[in-house]
């Protein structure tokens, strides 16, 4: 699988190269800077893309706007961004256009390599990799609003680990329940959440972000 | 025709106004004058200095009662000059004497007597012609009307006309209609000249307000000085106690692990682990602390988005509305974020409220944002209280707050800071 990396920290480009060397992905491009960037996501046609929020030249929110701008020119174009800190705005940002294939995760998640690395995956596969920092933020705030109110503990333990992009498989296996009843607090929570039936990988983004969006209300 | 009525009116409003302001200026003036004098007079034989801090303080009154007076009739602003008393003034009869020395000395007291002889004959004057124009012609068609009959004996003067006959009387009314559109077009102007008859004796000289300005900007920088030393302080500590104690003990561990590692690799997994825990909990120490010195989003997106993110992250649901065509200088955002964030905390902390709305928006040279909730209100700007805080705060860059919070809601926390966009 063939990854475009853009970070501007040598170390931390470096290291990344090297965690996913050994998990035999194959590295595109090592970018540090904003049109770097934007040339390799043109040029190169990669199967997924690890981006830093902040990049030089303007060392504001550059990488971000690479990212969404490659991905408006190649709809669903998968994208794992990477930030010191995550906000809420960003990742509505990110998920705004429906398309899966989209990854928004602290720096810090590096740290468990395994997880990392099933994050890229999933993004490269069209699914979703959501901070667990964003869900929370999302859920406290739910938890005091009526729309949501209509999930139960249970169905809303299912949503944030959905949220963050897990598969019925891995969610699972963490909560300790067989996944037939995960499929069936899933299909609970899109009917609840007034989802019609569609391809799946896709209903649950539609899931984060009507989550999202009921935040606003 | 509406234009015409409107115009009428407002003259005649200039003239009731003139009327009332003859008399204050009169009445008022005299009075203050003979007593500021008497009172002075007397200092020496000990009662002007009892009375002599009384009769100045009706004076600054008077003066401020006609400072109000201009803005709200005539739009003319005449700033206050008065020096500020020191905080430490004592009580009881040396407490007389000093504020009595204080306010002797205070060059804006001699502009006030100044000001109360030039009241009681130029502001006089002005007022009552202002006022005049528009009464006086009614006595001419008064006398048109059939008065003139009752003088013939004696020629009577309207004006430069002798009335003594019907003829004579209606030229006294032509007189009349004359000075009252005269009146239309000049009471309001002379009302106005009064008022800067006013100020160009009440007003701080162009030295006062030099001085003036340099108060406040000794002040507000004391405060700036003090805020950033206490700002340091607090990172310091929070660095030294938080993410630097976690970093060590990191390390120490992976020394531990080092030397354990091929005697008892499980408890060299254990500490491993440890180590990978404090260094995220160090991450997330200094990610906060950021947050406290300049939050991410402002420093990648500017003031709007900012905002907004901060609303996003509140329990309470909050509407954020922007306007602004461009970013303002990072010191004036970083206030604005923080005064924002600061009156959104209070909001959520005591007001009990269920809705927030935070506007933001530039214009007139100035970037206003108010922030607004639904709770109960009876928030007050004092000691110890966040709002004073971001008074504090805004004070550096000239920035003013308003708050009103009548007991029962709604509150609304109003700020302007002085800037221009880029």
């Amino acid at each position: 699988m063939r990854v475009v990396l853009a970070e501007d920290l040598f170390l931390l480009r470096d290291g990344l190269v090297r965690m996913l060397e050994a998990y035999d992905f194959e590295i595109a491009a090592a970018v540090e800077t904003g049109p770097e960037l934007t040339r390799a996501f043109a040029e190169l046609e990669p199967d997924v893309a690890v981006v830093d929020v902040r990049l030089p030249p303007s060392h504001t929110d550059e990488g971000l706007q690479c990212a969404l701008a490659a991905r408006r020119a190649r709809p669903g174009l998968p994208v794992l961004v990477l930030s010191q800190h995550v906000e809420q705005l960003y990742a509505r940002e990110l998920l705004a256009d429906g398309n899966g294939g989209i990854g928004y995760l602290l720096k810090d998640r590096v740290f468990d390599a395994d997880q990392f690395i099933d994050a890229v995956r999933r993004v490269a596969a069209g699914g979703t990799a959501m901070d667990p920092q964003v869900i929370s933020q999302l859920l406290t705030r739910r938890s005091q609003d009526k729309p949501m109110g209509g999930l139960t503990p249970r169905e809303r333990e299912v949503m944030e680990l959905m949220a963050q992009g897990r598969s019925n498989a891995a969610i699972a296996s963490q909560m300790v329940i067989t996944e037939r009843a995960v499929a069936k607090h899933t299909s609970n929570i899109f009917g609840k959440l007034g989802l019609p039936p569609s391809d799946d990988d896709n209903r649950r983004v539609l899931a984060v972000l009507a989550y999202l969006d009921r935040g606003q209300g | 025709m509406d234009a015409k009525m409107g115009r009428v009116r407002s003259a005649l409003l200039a003239a009731g106004r003139g009327l009332v302001l003859s008399v204050v200026a009169l009445a008022g003036s005299i009075t203050l004058f003979v007593l500021t004098v008497l009172s002075i007079a007397f200092i020496p034989l000990g009662i002007g200095l009892v009375t002599t801090p009384q009769v100045l303080e009706a004076v600054r009154k008077h003066a401020n009662q006609r400072r109000l007076m201009a803005i709200t009739w005539s739009n003319v602003r005449i700033p206050v000059p008065y020096r500020p008393f020191p905080k430490d003034v004592r009580s009881g009869f040396t407490g007389q004497v000093e504020r009595t020395t204080l306010m002797l000395k205070d060059p804006a007291t001699w502009r006030d007597i100044q000001w109360l002889l030039v009241d009681m004959t130029a502001g006089y004057a002005v007022a009552v012609l202002a006022s005049a124009l528009m009464l006086y012609p009614v006595e001419g068609i008064v006398l048109a009307a059939g008065l003139w009959r009752v003088y013939t004996d004696d020629r009577y003067w309207y004006a430069f006309v002798p009335v003594d006959s019907q003829g004579t009387a209606l030229l006294a009314a032509a007189l009349g209609v004359v000075l009252f559109t005269a009146g239309v077009f000049l009471s309001n102007p002379l009302l106005r000249a009064h008022f800067m008859i006013a100020r160009s004796v009440l007003a701080p000289t162009h030295e006062r307000e030099l001085a003036q300005r340099i108060e406040r900007l000794t002040e507000t920088r004391h405060e700036a000085v003090d805020t950033a030393a206490s700002e340091l302080r607090r990172i310091e500590r929070d660095l030294h106690d938080g993410a630097q104690a976690r970093l060590v003990a990191m390390g120490m561990n992976l020394g531990t692990v080092e030397a354990l590692i091929e005697k008892d690799p499980e408890q060299a997994k254990k500490l491993l682990a440890m180590a990978r825990e404090s260094s995220a909990e160090a991450l997330t120490e200094l990610r906060d602390l950021v947050r406290g010195i300049h939050p991410p989003v402002l420093a990648e997106r500017g003031l709007g988005d900012a905002v907004k993110a901060l609303a996003l992250r509140l329990p309470i649901p909050c509407e954020v509305d922007v306007e602004l065509t461009g970013r303002a200088g990072a010191p004036v955002e970083s206030a604005a974020y923080f005064a924002v964030s600061e009156a959104l905390t209070n909001a959520v902390k005591h007001a009990g409220a269920e809705r927030i709305w935070v506007d933001l928006h530039h214009g007139e040279g100035a970037l206003r944002f108010s922030v607004t909730d639904n709770g109960k209100g009876g928030a007050t700007v004092g000691a110890g209280s966040g709002l004073s805080g971001i008074e504090r705060r805004l004070g550096t860059f000239d920035g003013i707050m308003a708050v009103s919070s009548p007991a029962g809601g709604p509150t609304m926390v109003t700020m302007e800071i002085p800037c221009e966009l880029s």
